[in-house]
């Protein structure tokens, strides 16, 4: 069987981590090591009025306690913005400083305000204890309707906005709403969540006084960013003077791309004692202290015309960014999610405004789909919303608003081209593997039972395989966004393969290698991925928005392709023939029209040991490194059909059967994509029915643990049917779109259409995410009570 | 944080009003109060350890009384740090109301509290059901020890 690509082989990487193998950050020590543990704001927002250390400093085993005053002193910057967007008015995103140690002023629960470097961490926790810390409190900001007119939280923040953005042609939508036949509205509110990788992050800093240089190890995505963020941006020191490695990562969903302030507080004072430090969060600094995900609120207009056409879109959305700006967290709501307001529909105008609020929360920025789920539940719970109103139904009206498929490559009024693309085979697959067209009788049959079923549809795409540079560097990043490979063949002709990307649950050691064994013909098993280290590896941008395939897998094939073209030069000249009559197949390269052949592991020894080589054209041995920059963004899209059930005595729901049809492009390990798949939407499955990240009214958390903030587990899914529909990416050599994201992105609008259609014979038109069991009661409880009067 | 309650106790209002204001008699009614000083006549100190849903912890604090209208009730106004496990800060308005024969009284209290940090992350959903808890405990023996005293040595 083939190892290559379109084969599901089991992973290479799962014997270890099946096993008790890995060996994540936490695994690792050092002698001499130290333990931090942060003192922590308990208040939202606060003046810092004085910090007493002396008593900490004097307790049992304090190696060392520092301050927001130690870090300034030492001129440490804070974590930089990579992304700002111009505001409507024409000035820039306001940007406060992120001191990674507070000074002066705590902005949420959870903010830093000393770390305490202790022998144990037994004795770092008992001594942070005794860090006296007097606050002058100020008023939480927690509501973000009310955010603009409440306390002042960054003087550099007016109104605490950190920008007011816009894309599209404001007057010819508002055109269009006024000359509409009909025009659906709607307010939707994407809940909270916190990321919840399943290994907190951790950091273990060194510091070398003799070559005078820094080692991270730390849960990063990016391990070279963070190296060149801290190194450049927040110490100012030369950058080679900082390695970072990303061992074993267990989860990140865009929670670990961003440096944080622990793990550059600990590499600072690992200098400062010169000896290594360790940190590790608990669940609980996790949930207080990790960037969390989504938090908008979504004004929607929708224009029909009499034929039930789109005609224009408008979406005014608030979003809460928390208390700093995190790295990528002005992109999220703005290119990552106005520009995808077209969805798979035709629509002829398009405006959106985003306000970006500064709260008294834990900072917002990435989470699994970052900005494509809340734009893709905006617009499928609209769409839901238009075909009741129209009477269509909404698989039909989705129809007559695709975008066709002789329209591609299709230019929507929100910036993007998509490339490629057929929506309706799709939605015809999705429907046909959940029998929509039977789904009368099996609410019917429900209803007997006393149950309400309901289906909801959710016809989705997206933009990934972030992202062309010149794009993102013009819509603001501050960042390339290509990617590194590099192939190196050894004697024997097995392959070590370094990336920029990071593997932290993808699979990259199998599908990588997939990749390679396609292209040269080489078993799996000789095949080995080097990644998430910054002295070994090309400096890369890591993995995220559903690029790691998408372009470190184009990147990898640019270097296989310039390994085999050096391959074909050293086999013309083993077999005495013209480099355009060698051919490579399987493995072998072999002179046209005769039977002279090499295999390649002949070559590879060919160029390490050359007796026998062509010097005076090539150099010896065969390691081959290229970097790929995309034209374009990949758009994978799909249909997804969810089907509830919902008990009206409990409020219950529970989601019964599950079809996804996704367009990927093409697919090198099925197996993994269907495990992506499912992931993905477990999380949307998690967001729609059960996750909420809740701040009180002080802007305490109170949703900081599992006993309060609810994940999904098994019993809560179904058996997911996964389908797949293929129009290969244009623009990539492997034809590859990405599929990490997808399930996240598509499925919340899925379920809370389809428990909307379950209550429907109630009256019930909306519902609001998390659709709990207490909320679905209520709901269920007023329809009866006013439909009593 | 709104909690409201009332309790009817069999005793006369003065009665229950010399007993609230006698800090070593509160001490004994409240077994999970560890120390409880009177500094002035408003202020006290106090010491207590209390457990709330999966945490253990000791508050030290300071508790204010407030609109003093004896013997009809007063504001008590406290705020207590918890260490790691954060802080608690509220107020409780104590009124008490002669019952109709005398012998009874009726004590309600309207109390409004804030807590923060680790008490807040974990254990804020227990706080309502931790708290109807201690002050059934306290009400218990705080009439247990007047009876107690009032029966013949």
């Amino acid at each position: 069987m083939s190892e290559g690509i379109g084969a599901s082989v089991l992973r290479k990487e799962d014997k270890k981590f099946l096993t008790g193998k890995g060996r994540y950050t936490d695994d690792i020590n050092r002698s001499g090591q130290t333990h931090a543990y942060f003192v922590r704001s308990d208040v939202a927002h606060a003046n810092i009025k004085s910090i007493d250390t002396k008593a900490a400093s004097a307790a049992s085993g304090v190696v060392a306690v520092y301050t927001g005053e130690d870090v300034a002193a030492d001129g440490i910057g804070g974590p930089i913005c990579g992304w700002v967007v111009p505001c409507r008015d024409g000035s820039p995103t306001k940007e406060p400083p992120h001191p990674i140690l507070a000074n002066g002023k705590v902005r949420y629960v959870g903010d830093h305000v000393a770390v305490v470097i202790a022998e144990t961490l037994a004795q770092a926790k008992s001594a942070a204890e005794l860090v006296e810390v007097e606050f002058e409190e100020l008023p939480a900001v927690v509501d973000l309707e009310s955010a603009s007119s409440s306390a002042e939280i960054h003087k550099e923040v007016p109104d605490n906005c950190y920008f007011d953005w816009e894309l599209g042609d404001e007057a010819s939508t508002d055109k269009a709403l006024e000359s509409a036949s009909r025009v659906v509205k709607l307010q939707v509110k994407n809940n909270r969540l916190v990321p919840n990788a399943m290994e907190p992050r951790a950091a273990l800093a060194e510091y070398d006084d003799v070559s005078e240089s820094y080692t991270l190890h730390t849960t990063s995505q990016n391990p070279q960013l963070t190296r060149l963020v801290i190194a450049a941006f927040m110490f100012q020191i030369p950058e080679s003077k900082l390695r970072v490695v990303a061992p074993d990562v267990g989860g990140g969903f865009g929670s670990k791309i961003y440096v944080y302030a622990e793990e550059a507080v600990c590499t600072w004072a690992s200098k400062k004692i010169n000896r290594p430090i360790k940190w590790t969060a608990d669940r609980t600094q996790a949930f207080l202290s990790d960037a969390h995900g989504r938090d908008h609120i979504n004004n929607v207009q929708l224009a029909l015309d009499d034929n039930n056409k789109i005609i224009g879109l408008r979406v005014d959305t608030i979003c809460n960014l928390g208390s700093y700006l995190s790295a990528f967290a002005v992109s999220v709501p703005t290119y990552l999610h106005g520009t995808l307001l077209s969805g798979v529909y035709d629509i002829p105008a398009i405006y959106t405004n985003v306000k970006g609020m500064a709260t008294t929360t834990a900072p917002v920025d990435a989470y699994r789909g970052a900005g494509r789920p809340e734009a893709t539940y905006l617009l499928e719970r609209t769409m839901d919303a238009a075909a009741r109103e129209v009477g269509m139904d909404p698989t039909e009206f989705r129809r007559l608003n695709f975008i066709p498929k002789d329209a591609f490559p299709y230019q929507t009024q929100v910036a993007l081209q998509y490339d490629t693309g057929d929506y309706e085979p799709q939605l015809d697959q999705a429907m046909e593997m959940i029998d929509y067209k039977n789904f009368e009788n099996r609410r019917s049959e429900a209803a007997k039972r006393g149950m309400y079923r309901g289906i909801g549809v959710s016809t989705y795409i997206e933009a990934c395989g972030i992202a062309p540079s010149a794009v993102a560097g013009a819509l603001g990043s501050r960042v390339g966004l290509y990617e590194s490979a590099s192939v190196r063949v050894d004697p024997t002709g097995t392959i070590t393969v370094f990336t920029g990307a990071h593997s932290h649950g993808q699979g990259h050691a199998t599908t990588f290698a997939q990749i390679v064994s396609e292209k040269l013909g080489v078993p799996l098993a000789n095949v080995d991925l080097i990644h998430g280290d910054s002295e070994k590896n090309s400096f890369g941008m890591g993995t995220y928005g559903s690029r790691s395939l998408a372009v470190g897998g184009a990147a990898l094939v640019k270097a296989l392709d310039k390994v085999i073209e050096k391959s074909k030069k050293i086999a013309a000249h083993l077999m005495e023939a013209s480099v355009e009559d060698v051919e490579f197949n399987e493995g072998k390269f072999a002179i046209a029209g005769t039977d002279k052949e090499k295999a390649f592991g002949e070559i590879a020894l060919a160029a390490y040991v050359p007796h026998n080589y062509p010097h005076e054209t090539l150099e010896p041995g065969l390691e081959e490194s290229a970097f790929y920059d995309p034209l374009n963004f990949t758009y994978p899209s799909g249909a997804h059909i969810a089907e509830v059930e919902v008990d009206p005595a409990t409020g219950v729901v529970e989601v019964v059967d599950w079809a996804a049809c996704d367009d990927f492009g093409n697919l090198i390990n099925p197996m993994i994509v269907e495990g992506q798949v499912h992931g993905g939407i477990a999380q949307g499955i998690g967001q729609a029915l059960l996750e909420n990240a809740h701040y009180d009214e002080n802007g305490q958390l109170l949703t900081a643990s599992y006993m309060d903030y609810c994940m999904p587990r098994a019993d809560d899914l179904p058996s997911f049917k996964v389908g797949y529909t293929n129009t290969p990416c244009t623009h990539n050599d492997l034809g590859v779109k990405g599929c990490g994201e997808a399930g996240a992105i598509a499925s919340p609008p899925a379920i809370i259409n389809a428990v909307i259609d379950a209550l429907s014979p109630l009256g019930i038109t909306d519902m609001s995410m998390p659709a709990t069991p207490l909320k679905v009661w209520k709901a269920i409880q007023d329809s009866q009570s006013v439909a009593a009067e | 944080m709104e909690i409201k309650n009332s309790y009817e106790l069999p005793l006369s209002k003065e009665r229950v009003w010399a007993a609230l204001n006698d800090e070593e008699f509160l001490k004994r009614s409240i077994p999970w109060c560890e120390k409880l000083e009177r500094r002035s006549e408003t202020e006290l100190a106090a010491e207590v350890k209390l457990k709330i849903g999966p945490m253990s912890t000791r508050f030290t604090g300071n508790i204010t009384l407030s609109d003093i209208d004896p013997p009809n009730g007063y504001t008590i106004t406290g705020s207590g740090k918890g260490g790691i496990a954060g802080a608690a800060s509220g107020s409780a308005k104590v009124k008490l109301l002669e019952n109709k024969d005398a012998s009874s009284t009726t004590l309600s209290y309207e109390v409004s509290a804030q807590v923060k940090g680790k008490i807040a992350q974990l254990g804020s959903r227990l706080i309502q059901s931790t708290a109807k808890k201690l002050s059934k405990n306290f009400f218990g023996s705080f009439v247990k020890q007047l009876e107690d005293m009032d029966k013949p040595q």
